[in-house]
């Protein structure tokens, strides 16, 4: 087995129109910009994939990665909790003005619906929104005196993530608190393909040590020196 | 008005009742000043919803690691001690009863412990983030807060206005002049700052200031 795929180019490939894409990250830390970028250079010499549905707990920043996407119009719905950042702009003119839908979700929800889709588990109750707009539709349930909300698995097509070591098959460890969102994401998407900063050979990563074990990765592609979405931003970046 | 305690003071009095030891989320924003205000010898294990307990101040300018933020996203350090987790387990540390107290911010708070700090209404786009997950599943969720809004409005009420983030989920609120418990789905009195009367203070709340013991003065240093 090798799940080492030599180009971003190749890595990106399979993502058609329309599909739902879940993308690691939380503020500038963890979302894998070069495989965000090979995906919107894709777009732009084939005009594909476009109408996509993307998972993230935000929705871009200034003019790189998710803000990027979305800028170039290749997203069609956003599900995330916080659609707002430093420098918004992007997501908020194109929501404003109608071009855009948004499934806003609880933070710890987001999560829990995404581990859920990843552990086979299709709702669950929970008491977060109980008697809130965000609550508003969904089945409640009483359990020993309390309220909870149901809320459904979320899946996704694909998933893309950046990590820091991963091995050939598929074994990853993250980089601090650029974790996040990639665990459960990676568990949730029918094809996830991560970008890691060092591939290296099986063994090269202490079975104690794997925080993602691999048969919930289909796909490593390595970055040497990503870029950091933070930085970028900081820089004024804009992709392309 | 007469005096009232500035930010600085309300986050100090918050941190006076937080126990060595204690695991602690910080509201992004104002309550993220409870922390420096620890007092000696104790230490708290702070909380942070992206994926981090544990965590220290903010590193020196040009220190900084954007793999290492909080859920405000600014750049933090790491004490002896930290863990890093992902998201799922992280708002189960919030969920699951793990954490002792988490500290928010506020519009407005209800009598019966109703919360309104996310939204102030259908303008613009709406988020959320973690707010009304952090209201569920702490041993005490309380709020520090200005006494009134900017233009003179109370922000303890009887029933808020605004949207929830949560039902029936505080138990404690400081504000820039009393400190104010919520039981039985009612405010209840218990320090406010020596130099208003309890007249006074009703007068700028928007529900009734219940009086159930003693009430102590709230006596704040300069920080």
């Amino acid at each position: 087995m090798d799940k080492r795929i030599a180009t971003l180019a190749e890595a990106v490939a399979g993502i058609p129109d329309g599909a739902s894409v879940m993308i690691g990250g939380f503020g500038g830390s963890g979302a894998p910009m070069e495989l965000i970028h090979a995906l919107i250079d894709r777009f732009l010499a084939t005009g594909s994939p476009k109408n996509l549905t993307v998972i993230n707990n935000n929705a871009g920043n200034g003019h790189v990665g998710i803000a990027a996407m979305i800028e170039q119009g290749m997203v069609a719905k956003m599900i995330c909790s916080f659609p707002r950042s430093a420098d918004p702009r992007v997501f908020t003119e194109k929501y404003l003005a109608g071009d855009i839908e948004l499934e806003l979700v609880p933070q710890g929800t987001l999560a829990e619906r995404i581990r859920a889709g990843g552990a086979g588990i299709p709702a669950f109750f929970t008491p977060t929104s109980f008697g809130t707009d965000l609550a508003k539709g969904k089945p409640v349930q009483e359990f020993e005196g309390r309220s909870y909300v149901m809320e459904r698995w979320l899946k996704a097509d694909f998933t893309l993530i950046k990590a820091e070591l991963g091995d050939s098959y598929g074994n990853l460890t993250y980089r601090m608190a650029a974790r996040n969102f990639a665990p459960i994401m990676a568990m949730a998407g029918a094809r996830t393909v991560a970008q890691v900063t060092r591939a290296v050979d099986p063994g090269g990563i202490d079975p104690e040590s794997v925080v993602t074990p691999g048969i919930f990765v289909d796909a490593i592609v390595e970055v040497p020196d990503p870029a950091q979405e933070e930085e970028l931003n900081r820089a004024g970046a804009h992709h392309p | 008005m007469t005096a009232r305690l500035s930010n600085e003071q309300i986050a100090w009095r918050a941190a006076q009742d937080i126990a060595d030891g204690a695991y602690v989320n910080l509201g992004i924003g104002f309550p993220e000043m409870v922390a420096k205000f620890q007092p000696p010898g104790r230490r708290a294990v702070f909380h942070t919803e992206n994926g981090v307990l544990g965590f220290g101040e903010a590193p020196p300018a040009g220190d900084e690691d954007w793999d290492l933020i909080n859920a405000g996203k600014k750049a933090i350090t790491l004490k002896p001690g930290s863990a890093f987790f992902h998201h799922a387990d992280s708002f189960a540390m919030v969920r699951g009863g793990h954490l002792d107290v988490a500290i928010l911010g506020a519009y407005q708070v209800a009598e019966n412990g109703d919360l309104a700090n996310w939204s102030t209404g259908p303008k613009g786009v709406p988020a959320v983030g973690g707010a009304m997950d952090l209201v569920h599943g702490a041993k005490r969720v309380a709020v520090i807060t200005d006494h009134v809004t900017k233009d003179g409005k109370p922000k303890l009420v009887e029933a808020c206005t605004l949207p929830l983030t949560g039902v029936g989920c505080v138990t404690r609120v400081y504000t820039s002049l009393a400190v104010v418990d919520i039981e039985n789905r009612r405010f209840v009195l218990r320090e406010k700052l020596p130099a208003i009367s309890t007249e006074e203070l009703q007068a700028l709340t928007g529900a009734k200031l219940n009086l159930d013991g003693p009430v102590g003065d709230l006596v704040v240093p300069e920080v």
